[in-house]
């Protein structure tokens, strides 16, 4: 093996190593896709900038479409990533929870009446108020995890059963409508500003947790719960406050993308908002290349592998794939990264390229 | 003392029946909310209790047993829910209980119960077209009399009286006229339609593909968003990306048309009344009216939830030993335009 690498030029090190980085998978793929469309269609790349109907400047083009509607899932995929890595297992209660915080936040701004002129309290507290219940909502699940030991799967069950409902309830099933257009800007533009407000929200978040993991042990303390949870007991960490402070945060990731979603049509409709958003924000942690039995995780991986799933998503679009037919084709990316990833098909791969180095020694 | 036992007895069915109704909308929340949930509707259900007991004692009053969805489904539904319970209350003569389930197995559940209970009438907007046979049979043997609203269900006619429904065929054609009627020179559509299969969608498509078919229309995209405006938004700014010109959404309900016009008035495309884009949903919500009224949409279809007057009239009908002229009755449905709309019919219609 040694003499084999030595033997090797600098380049192919240099080769190896990109492959082994984790953003490699992600990236590759983002790659895939742009090069699909600038084969089939090159003004898949054309960015105009034009006004929206209030007269302020927007950009539009598909790219743009994309770091839009991305961005929820990249916020989305941060907080699933530690949960992934934390717990061993996934939040499927994701779509519901954000039907809550998003209900909530609206409950609050509108107050007891339904269609207000003006808000009934300013946005911020609204939020504030959303982002509380969201954790809450967060610890429940958190809480069921780690000291009642249930499957993440089957705990949040639970809620993915019940929120939408749940949601429906704070709101007396109406369905509450803004007009006040400042609440739109979140999910939209800011005046003067031609690019989608979800992009620089999500860049904050992304900011955010870069500084936490860089600042604070968050990163090893969650690494070491999702490797060992005993041995990270024994050396005096407590694994069962890591895993409800993962959901806690994931939680607040919720209530962020509930005030995008809800800010871009001012309404909310309980049974269909962020339908089936889990399922992406999974893949996204899984095309990540991050394991999701838990254990080590890349953020970045993940962040780039929710751009690339929105990628996929506005690329079948463009191309008139049936809307409905969309989840065969990111359950088609799964299935390949789920085999690629197995142990069984690494086993064979390994053993297929030492057996080719060997006869080239030979 | 005859007095007293029938309105405990009715009110522990109506505490019992308001009990399912809460548990399978909000089960498994958090013990405190459900408390709390079922406690509000039960004390304001309290005062009305003793009306029915009166009228009971001269045996005027007409059980009924409802089965319906859950309220939460939709908009439509909550509109529907609330129809029948200011229909049936006992001002009008009824004694009405209420069962809500999205599961057919806990729907017939809820009829045994009723034709255990005795009701006179059982209404039934039934989660599943298959599975009635028995329970229904059970319920002819029993001398109960079945109105099926809202949805029909694969079983004999015999075992019901009357179905009360909506024609969604219909609805689609009065839509598709209307956009007919509006002489454009050329139609170049955005077509969104609802969750594949559903009766609203299959209605609502067949009308829009058999006029494309022949007049010469062009989809300028077809595609199903399932309802949700997110992801109409993301078909319409798909398209508006890639450049192609349109004049008109065909939006299966007006969630995807709130969706559409968010995606236009982002690119800055003028919609409405004399605009350069035609708007269309479908199901009259309220807010969608009031768009509607400002003429930033220029036509609603209705689908109407309000099923009370109907089944009414029916069981007036069959009180009174009339026999009815037809099983299917489909009710009137309307189509809003925008230049014509007004206040009025958007305080009405509107659910």
């Amino acid at each position: 093996m040694q003499t084999n690498e030595a033997k090797k030029s600098n380049e192919s090190n240099f080769l190896m190593k990109i492959v082994k980085n984790q953003c490699f998978i992600p990236l590759a793929a983002l790659l895939l896709l742009a090069l699909f469309n600038l084969i089939a269609d090159p003004s898949f790349f054309k960015i105009t900038l034009g006004y929206n109907s209030a007269g302020n400047p927007v950009l539009s083009g598909f790219l743009v479409t994309i770091l839009d509607s991305g961005s929820e899932l990249a916020i989305l995929a941060i907080g699933m990533t530690l949960v992934t890595a934390a717990t061993g297992g996934q939040d499927i209660s994701v779509g519901a929870a954000i039907a809550i915080s998003g209900s909530v936040l609206l409950r609050v701004l509108c107050g007891s009446n339904s269609r207000p002129e003006t808000l009934q309290a300013p946005i911020i507290v609204a939020f504030l108020v959303s982002c509380v219940v969201a954790m809450l909502f967060g610890a429940f699940n958190g809480v069921l995890v780690a000291y009642f030991k249930i499957q993440p799967m089957i705990a949040t069950l639970i809620l993915y059963t019940a929120g939408r409902s749940i949601a429906a309830w704070i709101n007396n099933n109406e369905l509450p409508v803004i007009s006040d257009t400042t609440f739109t800007y979140f999910g939209e533009f800011i005046p003067g500003i031609p690019i989608p407000t979800p992009f620089f929200i999500a860049v904050a978040c992304m900011i955010l947790i870069g500084i936490v993991l860089k600042v604070t042990n968050l990163r090893l303390f969650t690494q070491a719960v999702g490797i060992n949870e005993s041995s990270s007991r024994l050396n005096g960490l407590n694994p069962a406050f890591i895993k409800v402070l993962s959901f806690v945060i994931l939680g607040l990731c919720v209530a962020v993308v509930g005030l995008i979603k809800v800010s871009r049509i001012s309404t909310i409709n309980y049974s269909v908002i962020a339908k089936d958003i889990e399922m992406d924000a999974i893949l996204a942690v899984a095309l990540g290349g991050n394991a999701l039995s838990g254990g080590k995780f890349n953020m970045a991986a993940s962040i780039i592998g929710a751009y690339v799933i929105q990628f996929l998503t506005t690329t079948l679009y463009k191309f008139q794939v049936q809307s409905d037919a969309l989840p065969a084709y990111k359950a088609m990316v799964v299935i390949m990264l789920v085999v690629v990833s197995a142990p069984v098909v690494r086993e064979k791969f390994s053993s297929l390229t030492k057996k080719l180095k060997v006869k080239e020694v030979a | 003392m005859k007095k007293k036992l029938l309105s405990v007895l009715l009110s522990t069915a109506m505490v019992a029946a308001l009990a399912t109704g809460c548990g399978s909308s909000e089960e498994a929340a958090a013990p405190a909310e459900e408390a709390t949930a079922e406690e509000a509707p039960a004390a304001e259900e309290a005062p009305a209790e003793e009306a029915p007991a009166e009228e009971a004692a001269s045996g005027e009053l007409i059980k009924v047993g409802i089965i319906n969805n859950d309220p939460n489904e939709s908009g439509y539904r909550t509109a529907n829910d609330k129809d029948l319970k200011a229909t049936f209350t006992a001002e009008n003569g009824y004694d009405a209980s209420f069962a809500y389930s999205l599961k057919n197995d806990e729907q017939i559940t809820a009829a045994q119960k009723f034709i255990q209970d005795g009701v006179d009438y059982l209404l039934l907007s039934a989660a599943d077209t298959a599975g009635w046979d028995s329970v229904l049979q059970d319920a002819q043997d029993a001398g109960i009399r079945v109105i099926l609203f809202d949805r029909t269900i694969d079983a004999d006619e015999s075992l019901y009286e009357a179905s009360i429904v909506s024609d969604m065929d219909k609805e689609g054609e009065t839509a598709v006229n209307w956009l007919k009627d509006q002489g454009l020179s050329e139609y170049k559509i955005i077509h969104l339609q609802g969750v594949m299969g559903s009766a609203a969608q299959q209605g609502r498509s067949g009308a829009l593909d058999a006029a494309v078919a022949s007049d010469g229309w062009t989809l300028v995209t077809q595609q199903t968003a399932e309802w949700n405006a997110e992801k109409a938004q993301q078909i319409v700014q798909s398209v508006i990306d890639s450049g192609e010109s349109f004049n008109v959404i065909y939006a299966e309900n007006d969630d995807m048309a709130k969706g559409a016009v968010a995606a236009l008035d982002k690119a800055n495309i003028s919609h409405g009344v004399g605009k350069d884009v035609i708007v269309m949903g479908f199901d009259c919500n309220k807010w969608a009216l009031e768009e509607l009224l400002a003429q930033n949409w220029n036509y609603d279809g209705q689908c109407n939830p309000f099923q009370g007057v109907y089944i009414d009239e029916v069981i007036k009908k069959l009180e009174a030993g009339e026999t009815l002229s037809e099983k299917v009755i489909i009710m009137d449905e309307k189509g809003f335009d925008a230049t014509t709309i007004t206040q009025d019919e958007v305080d009405i219609y509107g659910i």
